[in-house]
C-alpha cells in the first residue's frame, strides 16, 4: 500500500473520530432538551447561546471530578474496561459506509456484528470488577438481555441480507432506489428497532442500570473518566444504530443530507421513547425476546429464502 | 495490509488519552476509608459480592451459545450463494431453518424459556 494511502485513512478516521464526539456531545444536549420538554420543563439554557455549549461544560467539569481507588476491586479491569469500551464503539464507526478515504468492507455486516458482540464483556467485566452487589446484579442483567437480543437481532438482519445476498453496507442503497426496506417488512423492522434498543441498554430495556431498583446498574461505583467514557461508548453506539437502520431500511446511504436527518430523527426517536415508555418486566424481556421475537424471525427468514426461490427459479432452472 | 490493525491502534491511543487526561487533570483528594468503600446505601458492606447468581443466567447463556453457532452456520449462506446450484443451496438453507425452528420449539416445549425464580 501507498503510505499516501496511509495517511488519507488516518486523516480521514480521525475526522471520523472527531465528527462523532462531537455528535455525541449534541446528541446528549438534544436527549437533555427533549426530556425537559417532554416533562414541561426547558432543558439547559445559560451557557453558551440558548445552552450550545452545555456539553462541552459538561465534559470538562465530568473529566475534573475525581475517580475513586475502591477497595474491594479489581483495579486493573476496573479501570481499563471503558476504555475498551470506548474502544470498540469507536471500531464500529469504521464501518460506516463511504465512498473514500475511509476503508471499504465488503464484509461490513460481520465486523459489526464481531465489535457489537464485544461489546458485553465490557459491560461484564466492569460490573464484575467493581465488586458491588448492585453493579454485579446489573452486569448479570445486561449481559444476560444484551446475548439474548444480539441473536434475534441477527436473525432480523439476515432476512433483509438474504434479499440483497451480500455483507457490504453499500449494496443497502443500490436494492433500497425504488422501494425502502422498511415497506417491505415493516414488522421485521420495528422489530429491528426495539432489539436495537435492548442491545443498547436504551430505555424501555434499560435493566443494566434500573435506577430505581440498582442504583446505577453497571457502572455505579464510576466517576469522571471513566464514566465519561462508558458514556460516550453508550451514545455512539445509539448513534451508530440508529444509522444502521436508516442504511437498511430507510433507504440507505447516498451522500445527500436527507440520509443524516433520517438518521437524526431515527436517534430522536430512541430519546423520545426514553421519555414516554415506562420500564419493562425482567421475565417479559426474557419472553419478548425467547418467545416473540426468535420465532417471528425465523420464520421470515424462511419466507424469505421461499421468496428468493420464487425470484431466481426461472433464471437457475437450466 | 494492516490498515484496519492500524485504525484500531488509533482508537485505541485515543481512548487512552482520554483516560489519561482525565488521570492527569481530576480531582485528587486523599484517601479516606468510607469514601473507597463499595458503594451500599450509607452502610458498610455486609458480604462480598462474588456470591452465587441464579441459575436462569447461566441456562439462557447456554440456550444462546447454541444459537449462536447455528447463526455462524448461517452466515456462510450469504457467500456461498453465488458459487453454488441454487436449487440445492434453497434446499439446504430452508431445511436448516426449518430444524432450527424445532429445535426453538422443542426448547419451548420443554419450559427451557420460562423465567422462573
Amino acid at each position: 500500500m501507498m503510505i499516501i494511502d496511509l495517511f488519507n485513512m488516518i486523516v480521514g478516521v480521525l475526522m471520523l473520530i472527531i465528527g462523532v464526539l462531537i455528535g455525541v456531545a449534541f446528541l446528549v444536549l438534544l436527549e437533555r432538551k427533549v426530556l425537559g420538554y417532554i416533562q414541561i420543563r426547558k432543558g439547559p439554557n445559560k451557557v453558551g447561546v440558548l445552552g450550545l455549549l452545555q456539553p462541552f461544560s459538561d465534559a470538562i467539569k465530568l473529566f475534573t471530578k475525581e475517580q475513586v481507588y475502591l477497595n474491594y476491586s479489581n483495579y486493573i479491569y476496573y479501570y481499563f474496561s471503558p476504555v475498551l469500551s470506548f474502544m470498540l464503539s469507536l471500531m464500529i464507526w469504521m464501518v460506516i459506509p463511504y465512498y473514500f478515504n475511509l476503508i471499504v468492507f465488503n464484509l461490513g455486516i460481520l465486523f459489526f456484528l464481531c465489535c457489537m458482540s464485544l461489546g458485553v464483556y465490557t459491560v461484564m467485566i466492569s460490573g464484575w470488577s467493581s465488586n458491588t452487589n448492585y453493579s454485579l446484579l446489573g452486569g448479570l442483567r445486561g449481559v444476560a438481555q444484551t446475548i439474548s437480543y444480539e441473536v434475534s437481532l441477527i436473525l432480523i438482519m439476515m432476512s433483509s441480507i438474504i434479499l440483497i445476498m451480500d455483507f457490504n453496507l453499500m449494496k443497502f442503497m443500490d436494492y433500497q432506489k425504488l422501494i425502502w426496506f422498511i415497506y417491505m417488512m415493516l414488522p421485521l423492522s420495528f422489530c429491528f428497532l426495539s432489539s436495537l434498543m435492548a442491545e443498547v441498554n436504551r430505555t424501555p430495556f434499560d435493566f443494566a442500570e434500573g435506577e430505581s431498583e440498582l442504583v446505577s446498574g453497571f457502572n455505579v461505583e464510576y466517576s469522571s473518566g471513566g464514566f465519561a467514557l462508558i458514556f460516550l461508548a453508550e451514545y455512539s453506539s445509539i448513534l451508530f444504530m440508529s444509522l444502521l437502520f436508516s442504511i437498511m431500511y430507510m433507504g440507505g446511504y447516498n451522500l445527500s443530507l436527507l440520509f443524516y436527518l433520517k438518521m437524526i430523527m431515527i436517534s430522536f426517536l430512541f430519546i423520545w421513547v426514553r421519555g414516554t415508555l415506562p420500564r419493562y418486566r425482567y421475565d417479559k424481556l426474557m419472553y419478548l425476546c425467547w418467545k416473540s421475537y426468535l420465532p417471528i424471525s425465523l420464520n421470515y427468514l424462511l419466507f424469505f429464502i421461499g421468496l428468493k426461490m420464487m425470484m431466481n427459479y426461472k433464471m437457475n432452472l437450466v | 495490509m494492516f490498515s484496519l490493525l492500524y485504525l484500531s491502534l488509533i482508537m485505541l491511543l485515543i481512548s487512552n488519552i482520554f483516560i489519561f487526561l482525565s488521570l492527569t487533570i481530576s480531582k485528587k483528594s486523599i484517601k479516606d476509608r468510607e469514601k473507597c468503600s463499595p458503594f451500599e446505601c450509607g452502610f458498610d458492606p455486609m458480604n462480598l459480592p462474588r456470591i452465587p447468581f441464579s441459575l436462569h443466567f447461566f441456562l439462557i447463556t447456554v440456550i444462546f451459545l447454541i444459537f449462536d453457532i447455528e447463526i455462524a452456520l448461517i452466515l456462510p449462506m450469504i457467500i456461498s450463494f453465488k458459487s453454488v446450484n441454487f436449487i440445492i443451496w434453497w434446499k439446504i438453507s430452508s431445511f436448516f431453518i426449518i430444524m432450527l425452528l424445532t429445535g426453538l420449539y422443542h426448547e419451548w416445549n420443554q419450559n427451557m424459556l420460562n423465567w422462573t425464580i
